[in-house]
């Protein structure tokens, strides 16, 4: 069987599976946790595929391109899905050990697969029209895992998410209509090919600008993010750590598949647009992580901040740029999880995220601390982690195009992000308890093992990241040149034919 | 407020929108039809059944709890796509029988993703319909 279908089979059969195991808790936990190690090994075997076969496709129904529905693998997709096959089982270890028996028994692990289906799918489809049904199935179980459990703050930040992200793949699927009038195709690959016609030359910058902005609501840019501060710190932690790592991302791999393959005629317009929603997007998201008092509520801001950085290298577009955009988002996504899941076992072990009310975890958990630095660190960019090398290269290909203004807004941002995790250290880990705050439990061995495990791996990650960059560069700018060159996407997927 | 008119005419529907939606879905190849609409009509039936006799009644009407048909309606639809690929073939590729049914004519994986659809819709829109109708 083809590798590329796997990577959303699996997910998919194994929430069927968890529905027949209604009554069974155990049985739906282990499916959910082998079914993530399963996926990362199918992942990897692709990411291994297509690193030495070049881009792999996939005629679903044997029905060939440009007619049927085609999967198309190249470096970044495959990338993608391996990097959320190893935050998928970060999460699926972690729920073992936080997700109350009640969310569990209405079927969270089903739908957290269902959305990781959806997730791999968005990632995988060549075809725009399936990207929207992808973009749905992954929503629709989101929307169900914001809410689940039905406490009050959930459904007031559940519905603030519904109906951006309705609007937004309502702008979506209108665009994909417009297109779809104009050229009388949905393959992206005859897209690319299509586009670029001077009859479609009035229609195609107006696709693109409502592309712009669906997306860019889903990935929360400048000026469209205000529903991710208002509803990520709602659900339980380890949620939210699955949504702030890998949903937004899908929103900016979206932007970088359609403004590299379709959209790239008038770059002038597009891109040079892109760079300055990049820059402010950056500005506003640290500026208002520095006004907040939550430690999920700072880093929901922080989310918004380093999509400036990935959407920054798209917008400036040279090899160097684009590579830097998806080492970015590889390192975001693991870093980003695993703070959200510092966050998670610090809000157990206290009752609360309020900064206010904590203290002296330093002293009362020096693992739990150590652990901590290492994403918040690499978040900020301290070298040698991860975030170091991100933001080098980004930072490097906008010194290389002299884009003095957006280069110098980046390197303040990174500036703001390291008082911002100082904020977080000084408050929360550093200073004494405050007198009056809630009693401190502490966590089981099976907590300690379930929630502290993933934590320690990412680190890990994090740190061989940082150590062994020139690796992941290296299939960072294969990933660039990949997709600077639609060309060899265009004949992938269709071969001879025109 | 049980109405007898509604009672007694439900119990001759049923069996009527039970086979009309059995209609639709095969008619549904060519034309216009198929499992989803099917599975909308056969759930309609049940939420006449509850209307007239109640939910817990309805619930007896159906073989199995509406959850267990969305599993089973599924497990229907992805065993059709994959049926393909153990003869070495492409992901939801297409198979046919080669000997012809009466009435229905040549069966395929279409026809079964057709009928994994149809459970799959009746599941779930009579779990909306009874979850409501319980409240």
């Amino acid at each position: 069987m083809n590798l590329l279908i796997l990577p959303v089979l699996i997910p998919l059969a194994a929430s069927i599976i968890t529905l027949f195991a209604r009554r069974s808790i155990a049985l739906q936990r282990s499916v959910h946790v082998v079914s993530s190690l399963a996926s990362l090994a199918v992942s990897v075997l692709l990411l291994g595929r297509v690193w030495s076969g070049g881009i792999q496709v996939l005629e679903v129904g044997s029905w060939p391109a440009p007619f049927g529905i085609t999967f198309v693998a190249d470096l970044l997709s495959a990338l993608m899905v391996s990097v959320t096959a190893v935050v998928s089982v970060a999460v699926a270890v972690t729920s073992l050990g936080s997700i109350d028996a009640a969310r569990e028994k209405f079927g969270y692990h089903g739908f957290i697969l269902v959305m990781l289906a959806g997730v791999n799918g968005a990632f995988l489809t060549g075809d725009l029209f399936n990207l929207y049904v992808w973009f749905e199935v992954l929503l629709m179980a989101s929307f169900v895992l914001m809410t689940l459990g039905n406490e009050r703050g959930q459904l007031e930040g559940g519905m603030k998410y519904v109906t951006l992200n309705l609007m937004s793949s309502a702008l979506f699927l209108a665009g994909v209509g417009l297109l779809y009038a104009a050229t009388g195709s949905l393959n992206m690959a005859e897209l690319a090919s299509l586009v670029g016609r001077p009859e479609h030359s009035a229609i195609v910058p107006v696709v693109a600008m409502m592309f712009l902005v669906a997306f860019g609501i889903k990935a929360a840019i400048f000026p469209l993010f205000f529903w991710l501060p208002a509803s990520y710190h709602t659900p339980p932690p380890v949620i939210a750590a699955l949504f702030a790592g890998l949903l937004t991302k899908v929103g900016v791999y979206a932007l970088l598949r359609v403004f590299t393959l379709l959209f790239h005629q008038e770059a002038w317009l597009t891109h040079t647009t892109i760079v300055v929603i990049a820059g402010l997007t950056m500005l506003t998201g640290v500026l208002g992580a520095a006004a907040q008092t939550d430690i999920r509520r700072i880093l929901s801001f922080h989310i918004i901040s380093q999509i400036g950085y990935m959407i920054l290298g798209l917008g400036l577009f040279s090899p160097l740029a684009v590579a830097g955009s998806v080492f970015y988002i590889v390192h975001h996504i693991i870093v980003k999880t695993n703070l959200f899941l510092v966050g998670g076992v610090v809000e157990r072990l206290h009752g609360t995220g309020s900064l206010k009310s904590l203290g002296g975890l330093y002293r009362s958990s020096p693992l739990l601390a150590g652990l901590f630095l290492i994403p918040a660190l690499s978040l900020a960019g301290v070298p040698p982690l991860s975030g170091f090398w991100s933001k080098f290269i980004l930072i490097k290909a906008g010194l290389d195009l002299e884009a003095m203004l957006v280069t110098g807004v980046a390197l303040l941002v990174s500036l703001l992000t390291l008082f911002s995790m100082t904020k977080i250290w000084a408050e929360a880990f550093w200073k004494p308890l405050p007198e009056g705050a809630p009693v401190r439990r502490s966590l089981t061995t099976w907590e300690r093992w379930t929630l502290l495990g993933p934590i320690a791996g990412l680190a890990l990650i994090t740190i061989a990241i940082g150590l062994g960059a020139e690796p992941v560069f290296a299939a960072a700018s294969r990933a660039a040149e990949q997709l600077l060159d639609p060309q060899g996407y265009i004949q992938a997927v269709l071969g001879g034919r025109p | 407020m049980r109405s007898l008119i509604l009672a007694s005419a439900t119990r001759v529907l049923l069996p009527l929108l039970w086979l009309f939606s059995v209609f639709i879905l095969l008619r549904g190849h060519n034309e216009p039809g198929g499992g989803f609409i099917g599975g909308l009509v056969a759930a309609s039936g049940v939420a006449l059944y509850a209307l007239a006799f109640g939910p817990a009644a309805a619930r007896r009407v159906l073989p199995a709890d509406p959850r267990t048909l969305i599993a089973i309606g599924l497990v229907l639809a992805l065993g059709s796509a994959l049926i393909s690929t153990l003869g070495g073939g492409t992901f939801m590729t297409g198979m046919w029988s080669s000997f012809a049914i009466p009435v229905i004519g040549k069966v395929g994986t279409p026809f079964l993703f057709d009928i994994g659809v149809y459970v799959v819709v009746v599941g779930i829109a009579v779990a909306l319909v009874l979850t409501m109708a319980e409240d």
